[in-house]
């Protein structure tokens, strides 16, 4: 099992959270899990858009006290 | 105290200044100690690197001497840092010298890696260094007419360069009767055209008009030179004649020799600037992970919060202010309009219509920088 790398993007408009997660997922092996902290409520949708079209393997996407909690696994 | 500095930067200078207007009587009365520590004699005014690609600065216009930047009671030496010692309070430099200190400020910045991509540095140009500025300005001049494709790496340096080198562009090449002949296209990692949003939407309306076509949730992979295509992490394929790269960049390379962080970016307190597990180790300006904008203006503000900080620890004991997240962005929007997109933590930014008289504060800016890394604006 992997160690899960945590992008708090809460609070941030830019690059914002689907940025930050190009760019942790550029950082870290296949296989790995990063998970993106949002308080941006258009994350829950374009995260998982650009993870569908990439091909990577979405894990969760769930939202508690205010913010989004999205994971991720990259496939390749 | 002894507060060590590393890096002769945007942040790194207007905290150094900062700092020691604070403490002249701490710096005087030898209470404190304030050594910077740089890896070069000269200061470049890195936004201007702009203009030079479109021949409307020249370089030596982008340099001061450090020195001549600096108030009296700075410390200051032209010697990198190879060796971070936190854990001991103390750096080793390239000359063999160690310093030590009581706090240390990190602000080496970041670099465009145009490598990380295959086949992108060899087959596109860029405007994020001299050299490569004035290569941009070379290369437009010859072009022809055709295909010219931006597109945009993650993370990057200064997030309103994709479209202001776009705009520009095309004031450039209507200046000289070649919009017949140019198509302006242009591609963005997430699924619009900016990271923030409101930009997104005015950009995606003024491309349209302007008959800029664009592609989202595009990657570049890799670069074909032979074929003249790029290729991206989603499949898509582009074609091009001209290739304008916004590369991805990294932290300094000293920062992930010494396993500072990932890919040179060390991890970062948001509001408190500090690095994470250290109370007596602070980041400025690009080199923190914080998941704000890379740009001149985030180093300066941060370096105003860390500087009253600082200056407190020394007087009182205590830091006495939050970093809040103020980032401020121009946006040239042509050769003579700009807006502005101006946020925090809190408040997203809100930008208005191009103006002239904002493209002219932006002009003016280039000239007030040097007072802004005396620390003075």
């Amino acid at each position: 099992m992997s160690e899960k790398k945590i992008i708090d993007a809460r609070g941030t408009f830019c690059p914002g959270p689907l940025m930050e997660l190009i760019a942790g997922i550029k950082q870290s092996e296949v296989g790995a899990l990063i998970e993106v902290l949002s308080s941006d409520e258009g994350s829950a949708n374009d995260i998982p858009e650009w993870v569908a079209k990439v091909g990577h393997e979405l894990v969760s996407n769930t939202q508690s006290d205010g913010a989004w909690r999205i994971v991720v696994r990259k496939t390749k | 105290m002894k507060i060590l500095i590393v890096g002769g930067g945007m942040g790194g200078t207007i905290l150094a200044n900062n700092l020691a207007r604070r403490l002249r009587s701490e710096l005087e009365g030898g209470k404190a100690r304030l050594t910077l520590l740089s890896a070069s004699d000269r200061h470049m005014y890195q936004p201007g690197l702009l203009y030079v690609a479109f021949g409307r600065m020249a370089p030596d216009e982008l340099y001061r001497d450090q020195k001549s930047l600096l108030e009296p009671g700075i410390d200051f030496h032209v010697d990198p840092v190879e060796t971070f010692k936190l854990d001991e309070s103390c750096v080793i430099c390239k000359s063999g010298k160690r310093h030590d200190y009581d706090v240390i400020v990190i602000a080496t910045g970041s670099r465009a890696t145009p490598e990380n991509i295959p086949g992108l540095a060899e087959n596109s140009i860029n405007v994020y260094t001299e050299e490569a500025a004035v290569n941009f300005y070379k290369k437009l001049c010859d072009f022809q007419g055709g295909k010219v494709l931006v597109s945009v790496g993650v993370p990057h340096k200064c997030p309103m360069v994709p479209l202001e080198v776009t705009f520009m562009m095309y004031d450039f090449f209507k200046e000289r009767g070649m919009l017949d002949k140019v198509q302006l296209h242009y591609t963005y990692p997430i699924g619009r055209l900016h990271s923030l949003e409101p930009v997104g939407k005015w950009a995606q309306k003024e491309f349209d008009r302007l008959g800029v076509t664009y592609e989202t949730l595009f990657n570049m992979k890799e670069v074909d030179g032979d074929k003249q295509v790029v290729r991206s992490e989603e499949g898509g394929e582009v074609a091009y004649d001209l290739l304008v790269a916004i590369p991805p960049h990294k932290g300094m390379e000293v920062v992930e020799k010494n396993g500072l962080g990932a890919s040179g970016w060390i991890p970062t307190d948001r509001h408190r600037l500090n690095i994470e597990g250290r109370n007596n180790a602070f980041v400025l300006g690009d080199t923190t992970n914080l998941p704000i904008s890379k740009a001149g203006s985030t180093a300066h503000f941060e370096a105003e919060a860390l500087a009253e900080n600082i200056a407190s620890m020394v007087k009182i004991g205590r830091a006495v202010r939050d970093y809040d997240g103020k980032v401020f962005c121009f946006i040239e929007a042509g050769k003579e309009r700009a807006t502005y997109a101006m946020f925090n933590y809190n408040n997203p930014p809100d930008p208005k219509p191009p103006t002239r008289s904002i493209h002219w504060f932006k002009m003016a800016y280039n000239q007030l920088y040097w007072s802004s890394a005396r620390g003075l604006l």
